[in-house]
């Protein structure tokens, strides 16, 4: 099937007094109608970042400097400003990682639902506010019919997250956009907003990029995953394949860092050392100041993605070339 | 025993008018609203423990946590720290320091226009803690680098830092000031499960160290089994359970925290339906009558529509306090056991 969304080799930058600095680079992937992308990696790596240049709102001075945006086909990624505002919404529903940001603090999370309904379906106002408080009652919002007419800031922190996911659905978009959308709700309330989630992409055929930092969120949800470092994807493939046998070194840490469920551990595993600052990524691999694994071709060369089995990772242990090949354990997982 | 606990909370509530403008309201012929964000919770923590809470989203963690260093006076009940009521805690700047708070809303509690090590420094300074230039400058980049981060990236603003980034740079600030009580309303939830292991063995190390006690808030239920002592349960502005941190994983007494437990998401990808918890949930301003679970609990009978649970031992889990009739009464169907998590969740 044609892919709803591709992203083709994209480079970001941010222009700053002491240089440019490369926020994403040679980022590439691509969504199919239905399919849900999950998107992990380490804190700073990039991922809202991927989200807002697919939106067309990312912060100046960042600038899209290099690569390929296109959503069914066609280029959106130089698109002018008011164009893209069409699509956005209409087309593309994106859920920001912080819903104070989206919500506007001067109006009642129903008059800004129902302004986005009024805009993108063309309803009128009575009705927009009927489907604004049926949006509010799907996502789990109690007594909705009585709180439609609140302020943001009388919800609590997961009534605000679940009012921005209402305001990303109710134009009915093809591709959602959802940035940690479930981080400040609880397990039963993520069940039911992940089922609704679900329930687009099976019956509507919607298309989801879904950041999560929240692995059981990811095994339940996404069909493929792709795990970024650095501002480059380390690793893509499968959900299961990803999860279960990490091959890049930084996704085998990854996974191995999530706690445990079913007991208590004094120290909990963690992956020793910091992601580099941006103005100041090594040479070769990025991960290699890092990674248990590393030998001299990582220190001086960059890998791009090597398919190896069912995924591809970004590392020169797959590829047959390197004096170093992957542990069995790694191959095989 | 005898120790006094750091913070004791007693029959603490806190309601928020929520009624539409007068004019509207007569007009529509309607009366105050009125919602019970925390009604009536009590719980103590020992120096150098974790007590968490969780809970349904909306069930009033938050507000807790505002009311215990008090950003909200309460609208009933006590909080004391130390044993000393909070509002004359308060006013003494010594026992503020010792008390700080890690906000849910990372980028909503950093000064925009702050650079990173002011923001970091800024208790350092309003509580005159180190002399010199230097001395501070040296502690924020250990803290920085404690967190994760690099003493450079002091010179930043909040808002060229990603969502993680931004969350480490609220907790810096809140051990600036070395702090002995530390609330922290879901730390780590932005942050990628490496760094968020980083932030913990952070936090369990100052324990350790330095007898730190922590309210500790989170949906992630793995999370809170790593860090608690304790954990309590709310439901609807109240405990519901309140049992050692061991004892409420293995064995989860109250309908609710069962519920709960069930609906935690499968890593192992078993295909297991989560079961979200049943029913709507309620209102807290119209809170259900008797039992606020009543009208999702598969147990409910009518004793728990008119009559409120008080919160008491727990038939034969006795360290568990709950608030149930069911389990009072000995028919929730015994021990519980959390067979799911014990076989299923094992790590990967
Ligand atoms: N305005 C800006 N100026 C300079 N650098 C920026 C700016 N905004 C973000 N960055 C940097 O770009 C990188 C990517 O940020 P991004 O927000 O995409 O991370 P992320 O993967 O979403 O992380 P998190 O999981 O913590 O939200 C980070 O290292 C961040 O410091
Ligand atoms: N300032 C306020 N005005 C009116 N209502 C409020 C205010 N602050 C909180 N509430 C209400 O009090 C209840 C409890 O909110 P609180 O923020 O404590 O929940 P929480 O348990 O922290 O939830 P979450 O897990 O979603 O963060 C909610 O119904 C919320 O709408
Ligand atoms: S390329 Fe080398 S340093 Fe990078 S992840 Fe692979 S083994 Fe490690
Ligand atoms: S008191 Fe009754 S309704 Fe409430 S949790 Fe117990 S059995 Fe259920
Ligand atoms: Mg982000
Ligand atoms: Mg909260």
């Amino acid at each position: 099937m044609a892919p709803l969304l591709e992203v083709r080799d994209l480079r970001v930058e941010f222009p700053t007094r002491r240089g440019i600095l490369t926020a994403l680079d040679g980022v590439s992937f691509s969504i199919a109608p239905g399919e849900v992308l999950g998107v992990v990696g380490e804190s700073g790596a990039g991922k809202s970042m991927t989200g807002a240049a697919i939106i067309g709102l990312l912060e100046p001075p960042g600038r899209i400097a290099g690569g390929q945006i296109l959503l069914n086909g066609k280029r959106i990624d130089n698109l002018r400003y008011d164009q893209m505002r069409r699509i956005r919404g209409r087309e593309i529903g994106a859920i920001f990682q912080d819903p104070l940001t989206t919500l506007n603090p001067l109006y009642t999370v129903g008059e800004q639902l129902v302004e986005t309904i009024r805009t993108h379906l063309g309803l009128d106002g009575a009705e927009a506010r009927k489907r604004a408080i049926g949006w509010l009652e799907m996502v789990g919002i109690p007594a909705a019919a009585q709180r439609v007419d609140s302020y943001p800031h009388e919800f609590s922190g997961g009534m605000r997250q679940r009012v921005v996911i209402a305001l990303a659905l109710c134009a009915e978009p093809k591709l959602i956009v959802a940035d940690e959308p479930t981080t400040a709700l609880d397990v039963s309330i993520q069940a039911q907003v992940i089922a609704l989630l679900k329930g687009l992409a099976r019956d509507k055929g919607t298309s989801m990029m879904l950041v999560t930092h929240d692995m059981g969120v990811i095994a339940e949800t996404a069909d493929r995953v792709a795990v970024m470092y650095a501002g480059r994807i380390a690793e893509i493939g499968p959900v299961r394949e990803v999860v279960k046998h990490p091959k890049h070194p930084y996704s085998a840490g990854l996974m191995a860092s999530i706690p445990p469920l079913d007991r208590k551990v004094e120290h909990l595993a963690q992956i020793d050392g910091a992601m580099p600052r941006l103005s100041a990524i090594p040479r070769g691999c990025a991960f290699n100041p890092r990674c248990p694994e590393v030998f001299a071709r990582c220190l001086v060369e960059r890998p791009a993605l090597l398919a190896t089995g069912a995924t591809e990772a970004a590392c020169w242990l797959y590829d047959a070339a390197s004096e170093k090949h992957a542990p069995e354990a790694m191959r095989h997982g | 025993m005898a120790e006094t606990p750091i913070l004791e909370v007693e029959d603490l509530a806190r309601y928020f008018d929520v009624s539409r403008p007068w004019l509207q309201r007569v007009l529509a012929g309607e009366g105050k609203r009125i919602l019970r964000a925390v009604d009536g919770i009590s719980f103590a923590i020992p120096r150098g423990t974790t007590l968490s809470l969780v809970g349904e989203s909306g069930c009033g963690k938050s507000t807790v946590a505002r009311l215990v260093v008090g950003l909200y006076p309460p609208s009933r009940g006590h909080v004391r720290f130390e044993g000393m009521e909070l509002e004359r805690a308060r006013a003494i700047a010594e026992q503020r320091r010792r008390m700080q708070m890690i906000f849910q809303d990372p980028y909503a509690s950093l000064n925009p226009r702050w650079r990173v090590k002011d923001i970091v420094a800024e208790p350092i300074r309003a509580f005159g803690m180190t002399p010199s230039a230097a001395a501070q400058q040296a502690k924020v980049a250990e803290l920085l680098t404690q967190v994760g981060l690099s003493p450079l990236d002091g010179e930043k603003f909040p808002h060229e830092f990603s969502g993680g980034q931004r969350q480490r740079i609220s907790i810096a600030r809140a051990l600036s000031s070395n702090p002995d009580f530390l609330v922290c309303d879901e730390p780590t939830s932005a942050l990628d499960v490496s760094v968020q292991a980083q932030i913990l063995n952070l936090m369990k190390d100052l324990q350790a160290r330095l007898g730190l006690t922590y309210l500790f808030i989170s949906h992630n239920l793995a999370v809170v089994r790593q860090v608690s002592d304790r954990i309590g349960v709310m439901y609807l502005g109240r405990l519901v359970e309140l049992a050692p941190a061991e004892t409420l994983f293995t064995t989860p007494r109250h309908p609710y925290t069962r519920a709960l437990m069930e609906a935690i998401p499968d890593l192992e990808m078993t295909g297991r339906q989560r079961i979200p918890v049943g029913g709507e949930v309620p209102s807290p301003i119209s809170p259900p009558s008797g039992c606020p679970f009543h009208p999702r609990c598969p147990l409910a009978n009518d004793r728990c529509k008119a009559e409120r649970p008080g919160l008491i031992p727990a038939r034969a889990t006795e360290q568990s306090l709950t608030a149930c009739h069911a389990v009072e009464e000995g028919r929730d169907g015994g021990l519980p056991a959390a067979q799911r998590i014990g076989t299923t969740a094992t790590a990967l």
